[in-house]
């Protein structure tokens, strides 16, 4: 097998060296009758040519997103990842090494964790930020717990623009830590003002959560709501899927945010039907020892020279156990690599100019959406995705749609399946991807769909 | 010869700046289309300051990732024996799949109908699992082990609310992972250390003694971060479900077993794999993981959603809690569906391996493990008797009075050219040090190390502790200051503010 190295005369001298007579004594404290005599049922081993003209033919049978003019977003997006990206992470240094825990022979993982930190901090408009987290949902239920533990409190009001992934893996964490999650089922026609959040605060709220841009699209200014939480002692969390956005919008940061989280498999990460992904966690400078998972912090060596370690361990559960702020043990390591590559191509011009020419592109299908009868576009703002209304339910116009060669977006009834009220609104996300020639074909598309 | 450099540079050891001191406005690395100038719709909200992101050109950013990489040591450059993390060999085909356009292109909310392909990926990867397990129920979507360990905690809750019973207090060793119990107490649960015997295993007396109707279960490592494999594990088992509560096995040493001891065979009721340990897709500087959890009867219809199920001729996503009959999901656990990317890299393993060649490699990891114990146990320390499984474990008895500790030692093994092993884990053993060789390792790359092993032992008890205590001294950094770290942590990079 090549993979495996020992040779049949190897393992005899090594069992040799050992005194034992076979590999199955050394198995001798399994209990009786459950050491197998023969391999389990299951096909035998393959060789690399074989193996990968199995896994071609599962590939086979997908409708790849971008073998077609495609739509989609809702927490996902597809963006053009440079080359570049992913030669940096497939080079074996980053490939097949381990979490640093030895910082002599990683600070090659070290240095970019610092460089993402800082990225992420500054996209955001936040003072520090983590070395990941696993993905956008969890990031938003560990922040949600952050805040439990910063404000010793036990409530959070979640917006009703948020992921109702996001909200669903929220309430998972927090159904056995005493926490009430509480919240309006939202909208896209109708979004909660800071007052309507605000009646939702009360004495034992520790956060209020809102997504920005929200589920919908839609972008709203959350500094006066900022302003509520503090007055009575709650945090707010901003949470995000698009990280694109903040090229071309505020950053909540300079709304006075105090956690700031969400998805960053938008910039160097591919699709990969959901995952790996990569989260983003920043928050300020006062709050730093509350954050769950790994921080990377810069130091000097024994020689004076800057070099980079693993820092504020105290608060992990390899040292504190039980009482750890997380269980979170690695990050997203190589997708968190990726995002800094990417973000290092970019730069400032070219973070800025691929946001614009996200919302550029986006605005253009918007009007040729708009422009077909049976189909209205129902936000006022949007960056790159925004919802539509149709005459018919979204479900079955994306099901028609993919018969003409179209992914036409997420019907919202994926997303909220026990809300037939919302079954007529489709989500539909544009990227600098999107030509117009797939702009064209989705708006004839939908054109014949609703006729 | 040391001298100094002008530059800092020491031949292919190369200095390297941060990014953000070394970009030039104007620069970038990516040529992208000039704005039309298209009025916004943001809302009013359109960003009116810089982000702060350096401008560098595409040779600038492969120079300086590429510099970065020869700073790190992985599995591809050399022998990385580190315990209880099973750095076996990562193969490029798992790379060169799991980019195949028609896997990694595909959007998670795509309809059904265009995605046949991935959720059969999907199921083929869970029934391999199932398969090498025993167990009749898997959950695909954890995020990472330590999230798997969640999602079977979970399942135990949900499973003991299901039945009315206000279980809270759960049975962890002390040799346990500390993810054990920092999963055990999100969960709501206490958590209860059970002490371990002379021998490494859990102290039968202690843990029965430990019993009451306020146990919802055990969490238990086997074979344990010890190495060891519990051998009274069906007892404990028996035990533990006598009493009404649930065993919880932490799988991360389920490499050391695969194909030749079922789980299902020891009485477990759930079970989480990580599949970068036991299936080989790679660490990645820390992630991303992946943690499919095997169930029970008992625990299966607590499950989270998604989940793949067969329909027909095809295959289904069930997205929603109340879908299908009997099945009470706990809840969601993640975005989307898990960690696709991994079951790709996982099932193309496991197809190369096949049920013979995975025998073959637990065997052969379980070989390399005890060959390097038998080849070292005279001049270290043995910490328990007898033969282990995939990793050796030896205590700091053999360093006693030579001034030189466990660390010390390790930061010499780096200089001879090896990643160290894991030291100070688990914590039932002094100054512990985890030596794991993996199946991918051959008998020289052992034979160089353990002689490597034995080499800086005996200048150890030669008295040169000084040499030790400044080691490493050929690495691109020096010991590093983690307490200046910790003290006054620069988490981020800042510009100098004049």
């Amino acid at each position: 097998m090549r993979y495996l190295p020992l040779t049949r005369a190897d393992r005899a001298a090594m069992l040799d060296t050992i005194g034992a007579s076979s590999v199955d004594e050394l198995y001798c404290d399994v209990p009786d009758g459950a050491l197998l005599d023969a391999p389990v049922d299951l096909p035998s081993h393959l060789g690399e040519m074989q193996v990968e003209r199995d896994m071609m033919a599962l590939a086979a049978k997908n409708m790849g997103a971008s073998s077609v003019p495609s739509f989609l977003g809702a927490g996902a997006y597809r963006h053009h990842v440079p080359a570049t990206v992913d030669y940096v992470i497939q080079r074996g240094e980053f490939l097949t090494a381990y979490t640093p825990y030895q910082p002599e022979i990683a600070q090659g993982t070290l240095q970019y964790l610092f460089e993402f930190q800082t990225q992420v901090a500054s996209i955001t408009g936040m003072d520090v930020a983590n070395a990941s987290m696993w993905d956008g949902a969890t990031s938003c239920a560990e922040a949600v717990l952050m805040a439990c533990r910063a404000t010793r409190r036990k409530k959070a009001v979640l917006s009703g623009g948020l992921h109702p992934h996001y909200r669903e893996v929220t309430e998972t964490y927090c159904q056995y830590s005493d926490t009430e999650v509480a919240g309006r089922d939202g909208h896209p026609e109708h979004q909660a003002t800071a007052e309507e959040l605000n009646d939702l605060i009360d004495d034992q709220t520790a956060c209020v959560v809102v997504q920005y841009p929200d589920v919908f699209g839609r972008i709203q200014d959350h500094t006066q709501l900022a302003d509520l939480c503090h007055a009575k002692g709650a945090l707010l969390v901003v949470v995000f899927t698009e990280a694109v956005a903040f090229g071309a919008v505020k950053s909540p940061g300079s709304f006075g945010a105090d956690i700031v989280c969400g998805e960053g498999q938008s910039i160097g990460n591919a699709l990969n039907y959901g995952g790996p992904y990569v989260g983003l966690f920043a928050t300020t400078q006062k709050l730093v020892r509350q954050m769950p998972g790994r921080l990377c912090g810069e130091t000097v060596d024994q020689d004076g020279k800057r070099g980079f370690v693993l820092t504020l361990s105290t608060r992990e559960q390899h040292i504190r156990r039980e009482k750890a702020t997380s269980n979170i043990c690695t990050n997203s390591g190589l997708c968190s690599l990726a995002f800094t590559v990417h973000m290092s191509l970019l730069g400032e011009d070219g973070y800025r100019r691929l946001a614009t020419l996200n919302h550029e592109n986006a605005c253009k299908a918007a009007d040729a959406i708009d422009a077909v009868e049976g189909a209205s576009v129902v936000n006022d703002s949007f960056f790159n995705e925004f919802t539509v209304k149709l005459s018919k339910p979204a479900a079955e116009v994306v099901e028609a749609l993919v018969a003409k060669g179209v992914l036409a977006g997420v019907p919202l009834s994926r997303l909220y399946p026990n809300r037939s009220d919302l079954d007529n609104y489709l989500l539909v996300a544009v990227t600098e991807t999107n030509t117009d020639e797939d702009i064209a074909a989705l708006a004839s598309a939908l054109k014949e769909a609703l006729a | 010869m040391t001298f100094t450099t002008h530059t800092g540079n020491r031949g292919l050891v190369l200095e390297e700046q941060l990014i953000f001191e070394q970009g030039q406005p104007g620069r970038t690395g990516v040529d992208l289309p000039e704005p039309k100038g298209t009025k916004s719709r943001l809302g009013g909200l359109d960003r009116d300051s810089d982000v702060g992101l350096p401008g560098l050109s595409e040779p600038q950013v492969v120079r300086h990732f590429t510099r970065l990489s020869q700073k790190n040591y992985g599995i591809d450059a050399g022998f990385f024996p580190l315990g209880s993390c099973t750095m076996k060999h990562n193969p490029r085909l798992n790379e060169k799949v799991a980019r195949l356009p028609g896997l990694a292109d595909l959007h998670p909310m795509q309809p059904e109908s265009t995605v046949q392909g991935a959720l059969e990926l999907i199921d083929q990867c869970a029934h391999w699992l199932l398969v090498l397990t025993g167990m009749p129920a898997v959950s695909m979507s954890p995020a990472a082990g330590a999230q798997g360990e969640l999602c079977g905690m979970m399942a135990i809750r949900a499973a003991l609310d299901a039945r009315g019973e206000n279980r809270r207090r759960v049975l962890v060793p002390e040799s346990a992972h500390g993810t054990n119990p920092a999963t055990a107490a999100a969960c709501g649960f206490t958590v209860d250390s059970i002490p371990a015997t002379e021998d490494g295993r859990v102290d039968l007396t202690a843990f029965e003694a430990k019993l009451g109707d306020d146990v919802a279960g055990i969490m238990l490592t086997n074979p344990n971060t010890c190495g060891l494999f519990e051998r009274d594990v069906r007892k404990i088992a028996d035990l533990v479900h006598e009493a009404g509560g649930y065993f919880y096995c932490d799988g991360a040493n389920f490499n050391a077993i695969v194909g030749r001891v079922r789980p299902a065979d020891l009485g477990i009721d759930a079970m989480h794999i990580n599949l970068h340990k036991t299936f080989s897709t790679p660490h990645g500087g820390g992630g991303p993981g992946s943690g499919p959890v095997v169930f029970s009867e008992a625990l299966a219809p607590f499950a989270p959603i998604p989940y793949v199920v067969k329909k027909g001729d095809g295959f289904h996503l069930v997205e929603t809690a109340d879908e299908e009959d009997g099945m009470k999901p706990f809840g969601r656990l993640k975005g989307f569906h898990g960690q696709m990317g991994m079951f790709i890299r996982a099932l193309t393993y496991m197809k190369s391996h096949g049920a013979d060649g995975l025998r073959q490699a637990s065997g052969d990891a379980v070989l390399n493990a005890n060959y390097l114990l038998a080849r070292l146990k005279d001049k270290l320390s043995v910490a328990f008797p007898g033969y282990c499984m995939h990793e050796a474990l030896f205590d700091d008895g053999f360093l006693k009075d030579t001034g030189v500790s466990t660390l010390d030692l390790a930061k010499a093994i780096i200089d001879e050219g090896f990643h160290p092993m894991t030291m100070y884990f688990p914590l039932v053993v002094h100054g512990a040090l985890l030596i794991e060789p993996t199946e991918t390792e051959t008998k020289e790359s052992i034979d160089q190390f353990c002689d490597a092993i034995l080499s800086l032992v005996a200048k150890a008890e030669s008295g040169d502790a000084e040499f030790f205590k400044n080691a490493p001294y050929l690495t691109p950094r020096r010991r590093l200051d983690e307490t200046a770290a910790a003290r006054k942590p620069v988490l981020r990079w800042k510009p100098e503010t004049a």
